[in-house]
């Protein structure tokens, strides 16, 4: 029988960054992918004949280190999307390459050194999403490095600028922008990656600094030309990847010193072993599902059932006859958002909270049609739509009519601001958290595989014991979304688990 | 809100029992477990503690918390649940056993009665419903079920007991072995009744609806006038378990989540109870920190005394000299054990220090003036009070 070093599960980005590590290390890898198509939440699907669509619709903040290691080409793009705060006038307001057009000087000027003060800060955390973060208290000294190195780092910001650091660490996105802007599009706008994502709005204290400061610099990709890229380094790298294979559990076995993760069934009851298994599924999947309960310890188990997991962004995918013309727009490219005032985005949530649906629900849109144009037919187009505020638990219950009904409050959005853009549609496709659970496999279809806020953070990703990626079943590992540093398409994850893998 | 009563909801509750065993309780000695009014003692300590080593005495188990854990996963939510293995419990049969946080360290300790195949009672001393439904969560046929406060239970303990009991119509019962459990019709039920008990002597426990319980009741003291029976309270407990080597919540260990400082929780291995530690099973609840704690050794030791003189050291520190050079534990329960003849202790060591001299410092008041002593101890194997009566099948008759 095969038998391989290490099995992933899953064949999302973190999942293949991880099998290209190991397998350039000389492991023998074996990816199981669900789905039909490798990608996960970047994984395309066709919607609608020609038309294809993922969940994850940029890529923004690419680890360029990891790009790079592992020799990806096929196209970083030049420069980040840009950010379109759109007003409905046309007098928009635009972030990119470090700069803003839109506001009056005095906010131009705000935004500047507010931008090279993130930066900074930005910079002073970048090498600790990219590492393990050790556990608290562990017994070696390499265990208590990073947090010296952290210490050292954010002292070597000066004085000052620490304070302001610890100061706004944990403000809400509306303090830190209230504080500093008059824009009120401008401050929508600048909050938007606070947020996007996790279950927080502009008055909410957490995570939103964090998350500003996570999603800044490295690389920009088309979604779906990273993803084959990744394809490619890791099946050339010899790792072996099997797609529309679901692995219904984790084989664990008995030994005199206790029980191990020693492979995968599927579900036509192959079983594969490995020395490794390395979920790459949420937490919550990987352990109350494939593993089961009875493998684990029940403080572990409750920790891991509590995790806050439930999606708040829903998808709209429309299959366009032509490029969408946003009024006072020259084109529809970078990530253009319906957020008009930090009010707006606080409102949609606060409907959300309640297990109800936005009134006017906020949007990022995009156009990835744009930059891979085979996405969609010659001339053609795709506009994607993360849908803020959409509760995994709909207040009685997701129905078609829900579902139509939240997207037709969506595409009257858009209409406000591409006026024309209700006729060009060819066809739609609407996917609420639960959609996107059942499609992706992602518990609670959730962004980030589990909330991003200072609870499940850092050491505490997605909970003590398990934040090493290393888990307390031996044999089993963790290597996506759910571990530290978090989601989005950074393959930060699945390259730091790689690391743990080889040591 | 009750109109009569503005503090109905604060309350003690009273037990199935306590029409009767308020009748009995001369000193009105009550006091609280688990939200029930509850004796300290009906008369006199003593002469209850003389009453269960002597003839028989009841002890009221109702507020002891009972849960009925059913279903197709019942066996094996309970074994990842405990240290024991859960499997190898026969049926009718009852297993004492702990169940550990991850860390390994003691939540509590208790019974588990299997009833059936698919059909366990837990029995312990504090509430456990929370650790109880995390520990079912994910186990797709298993109930979890409170039966507290409608199910009575009654300890009847003592070298007649089994008379008591065959006096009253249970036939057969002498037969039952230790730890086995048998059922009698009664009263148009059935009563349950476990060869089980926490004085370390010939005892058992009997349980019954709430309902029923003064039936029960009337016609055990009715079986037992002639054997002695009287009812016996917290205090004498406390003495017959001391005897018998039992531990004691709050006295002994302080339960994982109740501790003040978190590192004041213990081990089994700590508490002496390793062997209900069974490495057999691949997998258990806080197996990994438990086989860690098991290569390492544990930090403390719960310790047996026999101390010199008769002065009961209640509360003392314990030294590695008779000058107090260094503090190597306490003393956590303690008396002069008439049964024994022997000044006995518990003591909560540091394990390093038990191959050499123990020295325990004890005060006694005498009209409120303190007196100091240093007395030497020595470490006792096995419990300090077993009396082959305990384990005898059939027992002796009276
Ligand atoms: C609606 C939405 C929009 C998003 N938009 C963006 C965006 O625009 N930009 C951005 O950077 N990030 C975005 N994200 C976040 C980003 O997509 C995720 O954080 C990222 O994809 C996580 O990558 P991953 O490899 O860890 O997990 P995933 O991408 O979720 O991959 C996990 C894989 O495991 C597979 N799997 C699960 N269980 C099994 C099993 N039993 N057997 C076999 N395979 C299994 C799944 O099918 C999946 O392919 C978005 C997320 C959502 C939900």
């Amino acid at each position: 029988m095969q038998r391989y070093d290490a099995i992933i599960i899953g064949a999302g980005h973190n999942g293949l960054v991880c099998a290209a590590r190991l397998a350039r290390a000389g492991r023998r890898v074996l990816v199981l992918e669900a789905a039909d198509q490798p990608g996960g939440l970047a994984a395309r699907h066709e919607f609608h004949p020609g038309f294809r669509a993922c969940p994850a619709h940029t890529a923004a903040h690419f680890s360029a280190r990891i790009a790079t290691d592992l020799g990806l080409s096929g196209g970083a793009l030049p420069t980040a999307p840009r950010l379109v705060g759109l007003a409905s006038d046309g007098a928009h307001v635009v972030v990119e390459n470090g700069a803003v057009t839109g506001v009056g000087a005095e906010d131009a000027d705000a935004f500047r050194e507010l931008d090279a003060l993130l930066d900074r800060f930005a910079a002073t955390l970048e090498p600790f999403w990219g590492r393990t973060i050790p556990r608290i208290g562990g017994p070696r000294l390499a265990d208590k490095l990073p947090f010296a190195q952290l210490g050292f780092a954010l002292r070597r910001l000066g004085r000052e600028r620490l304070h302001e650091f610890l100061r706004i660490a944990a403000l809400p996105a509306r303090d830190l922008l209230d504080e500093r802007f008059e824009h009120p599009l401008l401050k929508a706008t600048l909050g938007w990656d606070g947020l996007v994502g996790s279950r927080m709005a502009p008055r909410s204290p957490n995570g939103a600094v964090l998350a500003m400061l996570y999603r800044r610099g490295r690389q920009a990709w088309a979604p779906s030309k990273l993803i084959d890229a990744l394809v490619a380094t890791a099946t050339s790298a010899g790792a072996e990847l099997r797609t529309g294979t679901r692995v219904t559990r984790v084989l664990v076995e008995g030994a005199a010193d206790g029980i191990a993760a020693t492979g995968v069934e599927l579900a036509d009851g192959e079983q594969l072993r490995a020395d490794s298994v390395v979920s790459s599924a949420d937490p919550q999947t990987t352990f109350l599902r494939l593993v089961g309960v009875r493998h684990l310890d029940v403080g572990f188990t409750n920790r891991i059932r509590r995790l806050r997991a439930g999606g708040l962004v829903a998808k709209l995918h429309l299959a366009l006859a032509e490029a969408p013309r946003f009024t006072g727009l020259d084109s529809p490219a970078g990530r253009l958002l319906t957020a008009p005032t930090m009010d707006a985005i606080e409102f949609a949530f606060d409907d959300a909270k309640y297990g109800g649906v936005a009134a006017q629900p906020v949007l990022e849109v995009a156009v990835p049609s744009l930059d891979d144009a085979s996405l969609a037919p010659a001339g053609q187009h795709v506009l994607s739509a993360h849908v803020m505020y959409v509760p995994h638990a709909l207040e009685g219950g997701w129905t078609d009519a829900a579902r139509d009904a939240i997207a037709e409050r969506a595409i009257d959005v858009l209409e406000r601001h591409a006026p024309g853009l209700r006729r060009s549609i060819v066809a739609r496709e609407f996917l609420a958290p639960p959609d996107i659970e059942a499609r992706h496999g992602v518990a609670g279809g959730h962004w980030h595989h589990g909330d991003f806020a200072m609870d499940q953070l850092l050491m505490m990703r997605p909970t003590y014991d398990a934040a090493q990626y290393r888990t307390p079943l031996p044999g089993l590992w963790l290597c996506g979304a759910g571990c530290h540093p978090a989601g989005d398409l950074t393959g930060l994850a699945g390259d730091n688990a790689a690391r743990e893998l080889l040591r | 809100m009750n109109a009569t009563d503005p503090y109905a909801g604060e309350r003690l509750l009273l037990s199935p029992f306590h029409p009767r065993q308020q009748a009995y309780n001369l000193r009105d000695a009550w006091g609280a477990w688990n939200g029930y009014k509850f004796a300290d003692h009906y008369y006199d300590a003593e002469y209850e503690y003389f009453c269960i080593r002597n003839q028989c005495g009841t002890y009221d188990i109702c507020p002891m918390q009972k849960y009925e854990i059913r279903g197709r996963d019942a066996a094996a939510m309970l074994n990842r649940m405990v240290t024991r293995d859960v499997s190898r419990i026969g049926i009718d049969r009852v297993a004492y056993t702990v169940w550990c946080t991850d860390e390994g360290r003691v939540i509590d300790d208790g019974t588990i009665f299997r009833l059936a195949e698919d059909r366990f009672m837990l029995n312990c001393g504090s509430p456990c419903t929370a650790w109880l439904r995390q520990s079912a969560y994910g186990f797709a046929d298993v109930e979890v079920r409170d039966v507290s406060d409608s199910l009575a239970g009654l300890s009847l303990q003592g070298p007649t007991s089994c008379a008591v009991l065959k006096r009253m119509g249970l036939t057969g019962i002498e037969q039952a072995k230790p730890f086995e459990i048998r059922h009698f019709p009664f009263a148009g039920t059935t009563l349950r009744v476990s060869r089980t008990g926490f004085t370390g002597d010939l005892g058992y426990e009997l349980w019954i609806a709430r309902e029923q319980a003064l039936e029960l009741w009337d016609a055990l003291y009715a079986a037992g006038a002639d054997y002695g029976i009287q009812p016996y309270g917290e205090a004498a407990t406390n003495m017959a378990r001391l005897e018998a080597g039992f531990i004691m919540p709050f006295m002994d260990f302080t339960e994982a989540f109740k501790t003040v400082r978190f590192e004041h929780d213990q081990t089994p291995f700590e508490l002496g109870l390793g062997w209900l530690v069974d490495f057999d099973m691949p997998h258990f609840s806080g197996r990994a920190a438990l086989l860690e704690e098991r290569r390492r050794g544990p930090a403390w030791t719960l310790a047996r005394l026999d101390i010199e003189g008769n002065w009961p050291a209640d509360g003392s520190i314990v030294y590695d000299s008779e000058a107090c050079r260094k503090d190597i534990g306490y003393v956590t329960s303690a008396m002069w054990s008439p049964a024994v003849k022997a000044n006995i202790a518990l003591a909560m060591l540091r394990s390093e220090h038990l191959r050499g001299p123990i020295w325990v410092e004890i005060y006694k008041s005498k009209d409120l003036r303190p007196y100091r002593r240093m007395a030497r101890a020595s470490l006792r194997k096995g419990p300090f009070w077993a009396p082959p009566r305990a384990r005898q099948t059939p027992p002796s008759d009276h």
